[in-house]
């Protein structure tokens, strides 16, 4: 069962997939893409998807480059939802929302923003940010 | 007396341990500060300047080393900056200029820094020859660049590479005009 998991790790890993809306950079730690109902455990390369969430362990950081350009980065004990993901290569026009459940969060806009203003959202549970062409960090408590 | 210390302490303890969400606009690589506008119950703030923040929705001055500290592992996790080059040619062929052959020398230094680059490799031309010579000569300057990467031990499964043709052109011509800056590659890495 083990060896089939790190097979299918590889594989998921190794093809970039139409899907794929960003790419893992960078993995600091434990760190895992929950998607299907399944917890795979992420490493640099590996493709990030719409309804992916992201976590990362006591030790963990990780961070993602999306189809815009823009940029994510969690911190330890962190949890981040990508909760809609859409951009256009040609009219650079999309919408970007997600939500950070727990812990710390930075982040770079994109090409989308510099299109349409605030099309980056995110969410923590008591608030919403929206993102105007800028870097910017968010933790929640 | 003692009431007073009490609800003083109550009050201490329901202060700190507010939900203290943190909202912060960093200083950006490239200068530029843009904004933050945060929602929470109804209430909009702006951040628009560089260490602007809001605590639990409310603008609040921070220390910029607590900023520091407090993101340190989200920050030190952040990818590697995308970046784009344009490599230029000699007319009507997939040779590059002498100046871009040092640009591609720089490029392959900033690309060994990522362990998985995401390289977009896309070729232009002039308006000299016909619209679908161009296309197949705009593809040929792409593919020779993919080559240039692969070569240098880049994973061809992480390049891809199409032709545009003459049809994006950084200088707008005539038809059947000789203009180096439209025969180009740009690269794109993330």
């Amino acid at each position: 069962m083990r060896w089939i998991l790190a097979v299918a790790a590889v594989i998921l890993v190794a093809s970039a997939h139409a899907n794929d809306v960003g790419q893992i950079k960078t993995v600091k730690g434990a760190v895992h893409v929950e998607r299907d109902g399944k917890r795979i455990e992420a490493a640099a390369g590996m493709g990030v998807r719409q309804s992916d969430v992201l976590t990362t362990g006591a030790d963990g950081a990780v961070g993602v480059t999306f189809l815009d350009n823009s940029m994510l980065s969690l911190g330890p004990a962190s949890t981040l939802a990508i909760d809609h993901y859409s951009f256009d290569s040609t009219t650079h026009e999309g919408r970007f929302d997600a939500s950070l459940k727990k812990g710390t969060l930075a982040g770079v806009s994109g090409r989308m923003v510099k299109q349409s203003p605030e099309s980056m959202r995110v969410r923590t549970p008591a608030s919403v940010m929206a993102v105007r062409g800028t870097e910017f960090a968010v933790r929640v408590d | 007396m003692a009431v007073v210390v009490i609800g003083a302490l109550v009050a201490l303890v329901i202060f700190t341990s507010q939900p203290g969400d943190m909202v912060v606009v960093l200083p950006a690589a490239d200068g530029h500060t843009g904004a933050v506008v945060v929602e929470r119950d109804g209430q909009r703030t702006v951040l628009d300047q560089t260490y602007a923040a809001t605590r639990s929705g409310r603008k609040v001055p921070v220390n910029q080393a607590e900023v520091r500290q407090t993101f340190a592992p989200a920050l030190g996790a952040i990818p590697s900056r995308p970046a784009r080059f344009e490599l230029y040619f000699e007319t009507a062929t997939d040779q590059l200029t002498e100046e871009s052959k040092l640009e591609l020398a720089r490029m392959l230094v900033e690309l060994k820094r990522r362990p998985t680059p995401d390289i977009l490799v896309i070729g232009h031309t002039d308006t000299v020859g016909q619209g679908d010579e161009n296309d197949v000569l705009s593809r040929m300057r792409a593919e020779r660049v993919k080559a240039d990467l692969v070569a240098i031990g880049i994973a061809e499964e992480r390049i891809r590479a199409s032709g545009r043709g003459e049809r994006e052109p950084i200088i707008r011509t005539a038809d059947g005009v000789d203009e180096p800056r439209n025969r180009r590659v740009e690269i794109n890495v993330r």
